[in-house]
């Protein structure tokens, strides 16, 4: 009989996540091979990850943001609004690119929810930049300077006054909500509700039930994508995403600006709202692992890069929190999968102070080289083909760099062939060339 | 007390700062004067950033106390700033492209440093770069562009000032998060600044400044 969860360690934890990722139940597969296929890629994964024994040769991952639109000669506007064509992209990418770990197709994201919630915080393609580029995000002082003790003292319910409805237009009835720990008792407890009798109330929930349906469509077609695309042998290394506190408070909240001011003005209560988002932020991740059965969990690392923050800085106000989520997660078994965006040279001789094999990293613009001495030795690091190479290299460049990193990075295991940072243009004869590299000099023998 | 106030900036202390502000304009002093001090305490500030003491934080939170002081001092202010010395320089995002972190970090060091810098925001077509070199005559652009679909914009960039017949007459320099030397042959610009430090020494350098 299979152990308790609460009763296993973190290290059998991650066994267990890790063993219903590569044997799925009730996975259907297309054939016996597809079977094996998946089985060998998803082995080579977890191999390197956990660097305990050395996998048969060094995998590779293709990582995109909009190149699988743009290769099946679609605009990133049709991918977002036409859920079926976006899909078919993303199928043609990971058959013709045969990558061992692959992101799923949740990038483009359903443009008809976005245009129902009247989404703020970013632009997305024919709304408010070109059909034919990415979305960008819109930073903002979402969260004022002086709301921090709100966000203190009730998270979900500044979230639902406050911070929602100035993000979502379709949420500008939501400040009128009742305070829902105000429902105590039968005295009172009817006008409570009287909220959701008044027009603005009714209108916003009105759209959200329409939102709610388009997203139920979109997952549908998303859900059905993994299945068959792990049907023919391709494993999804992604369950989902959590954050690094400080990035929670600087990229959506508070804004870049906002956030630096606040570390002069009222570094106590920044640090305070840090503590309070930490557990939500392991929740969330736990949460989104266990229940899609595979332990990657990724995070974007964002305001915490090379230049972004002095050593002291770093240390006061990114490492703390964001290592009480990496503990939090690989307690729980899960493995959160790191992007540590841009340069992260000059903090890679903190952030190596972690467990070992119970992360993976992935290097953009940082020395991988000098990074496998430290954080390498106890992490399995992916990367760092560069997106300007993808886009404008030759496949001999590229095909000269891989082999460079996979003879640097390779030995003793514990290195992931992959692009450094999600890229949307690039030539397919160089992301096949990246392939082909794992599969030429990447074997152990 | 001189260079007190340049000091005190430079040292991010923005209580005393505001407080050495509001007492000199108590005793009547003239705002030029304290707008100059307040120059040079962000030249400071742009010094230790190069010399990799400071950090965007820092950058960041002195532009907020010069705000500040700015905001103090503008209504005893008569007639214009201070002439820059250093040259124009004409500063976007390419087209298609909304990251403005970057390119705000580069205009404050080229401030700092001296150019009177023109900064034409996010998203800004070819045409609208030609126009503002054709009213401006500046001899130096700086292109900004965080996303690979910027290399085209850019290269577009490019082509239009070749087309307009000012190419010759144009410095141009490109950064962004994914620029490298393949970059600057694709797009057709003269160099890259890995970082605001190396764009402000390219417009030194372009502008036969030491």
């Amino acid at each position: 009989m299979e152990r308790k969860w609460e009763a296993m360690t973190s290290a059998e934890k991650q066994e267990n996540l890790f063993a219903r990722w590569i044997s799925p139940a009730g996975a259907k597969f297309a054939s016996p091979q597809a079977e094996a296929d998946y089985k060998a890629r998803t082995t080579r994964i977890k191999d390197a990850v956990q660097m305990k024994k050395l996998p048969d040769r060094v995998p590779v991952f293709t990582l995109p943001s909009f190149f699988p639109i743009y290769h099946a000669g679609m605009t990133p506007r049709d991918a977002m609004y036409d859920y079926e064509k976006c899909m078919a992209a993303f199928k043609k990418f990971v058959l013709e690119f045969e990558p061992d770990g692959n992101l799923g197709a949740a990038v483009p994201g359903p443009g008809r929810f976005f245009d129902i919630v009247d989404y703020k915080l970013y632009s997305w393609p024919g709304h408010g930049v070109s059909p034919n580029a990415s979305y960008q995000a819109i930073e903002g002082e979402y969260m004022k300077a002086d709301e921090y003790d709100a966000l203190i003292e009730d998270p979900s319910n500044y979230f639902m006054h406050t911070y929602l409805p100035r993000v979502f237009g379709a949420l500008d009835g939501w400040p009128m909500l009742p305070v829902l720990t105000g429902i105590l008792e039968m005295y009172g407890v009817a006008f409570n509700f009287i909220p959701f009798g008044l027009p603005p109330v009714q209108a916003s929930f009105q759209k959200l039930f329409e939102a709610g349906a388009e997203v139920l469509k979109y997952a549908g077609a998303i859900g059905a994508y993994g299945a068959e695309i792990m049907g023919l042998g391709y494993p999804t290394i992604v369950a989902g995403y959590t954050k690094a506190p400080f990035d929670v408070l600087g990229d959506t909240l508070r804004g870049t600006r906002g956030l630096i001011v606040d570390m002069y003005r009222q570094p106590q209560k920044l640090l305070k709202a840090m503590d309070v988002v930490t557990p939500i932020m392991i929740r969330m991740g736990v949460g989104a692992a266990i229940s899609a059965n595979n332990p990657f969990v990724f995070i974007p690392l964002h305001k915490g890069a090379d230049g972004f923050l002095s050593d002291e800085q770093y240390k006061k106000f990114y490492w703390p929190t964001f290592r009480q989520v990496l503990m939090g997660l690989i307690k729980e078994g899960v493995v959160p999968l790191v992007a540590a965006e841009g340069g992260y040279n000059t903090r890679l001789d903190i952030v190596k102070d972690l467990p070992k094999g119970t992360t993976l990293w992935l290097i953009d613009q940082s020395d991988i080289i000098k990074a496998k001495k430290n954080l390498g030795q106890v992490a399995c690091l992916a990367g760092n083909v560069p997106s300007a190479m993808l886009d404008l290299g030759t496949s001999q460049e590229i095909t000269d760099y891989c082999k460079k990193i996979i003879d640097a990075c390779g030995k003793g295991g514990g290195f992931i062939l992959s692009n450094g940072s999600f890229f949307d243009e690039a030539k397919a004869e160089n992301v096949k060339a990246m392939v082909a590299a794992a599969k030429q000099y990447g074997g152990y023998k | 007390m001189a260079n007190e106030l340049s000091k005190a900036l430079a040292e991010l202390e923005e209580e005393k700062t505001l407080a050495i502000v509001a007492e000199r304009m108590k005793a009547g002093a003239d705002p030029m004067a304290i707008l100059e001090e307040a120059r040079n305490g962000m030249q400071t500030v742009g010094k230790r950033f190069a010399d990799c003491k400071y950090f965007i934080p820092d950058l960041v939170y002195s532009g907020e106390i010069l705000k500040k002081i700015n905001e103090m001092v503008k209504p005893k202010l008569v007639g214009a700033g201070a002439a820059k010395r250093g040259g124009k320089v004409i500063i976007g995002t390419v087209a298609g492209d909304i990251h403005d972190i970057g390119k705000d970090i580069v205009v404050f060091m080229l401030d700092v440093s001296g150019f009177d810098v023109i900064d034409m925001g996010v998203d800004v077509p070819a045409d609208k770069f030609v126009a503002k070199l054709k009213e401006s005559g500046a001899p130096i652009v700086g292109l900004s562009g965080f996303l690979t679909l910027a290399f085209d914009a850019m290269k577009q960039t490019v082509d239009s000032i070749k087309a307009a017949g000012l190419r010759n007459k144009t410095k141009i320099m490109i950064g962004g998060g994914q620029i490298t030397d393949d970059v600057v042959k694709y797009t057709g610009a003269d160099a890259f600044g890995k970082d605001a430090v190396e764009g402000v020494s390219l417009a030194r350098k372009w502008a036969g400044l030491k």
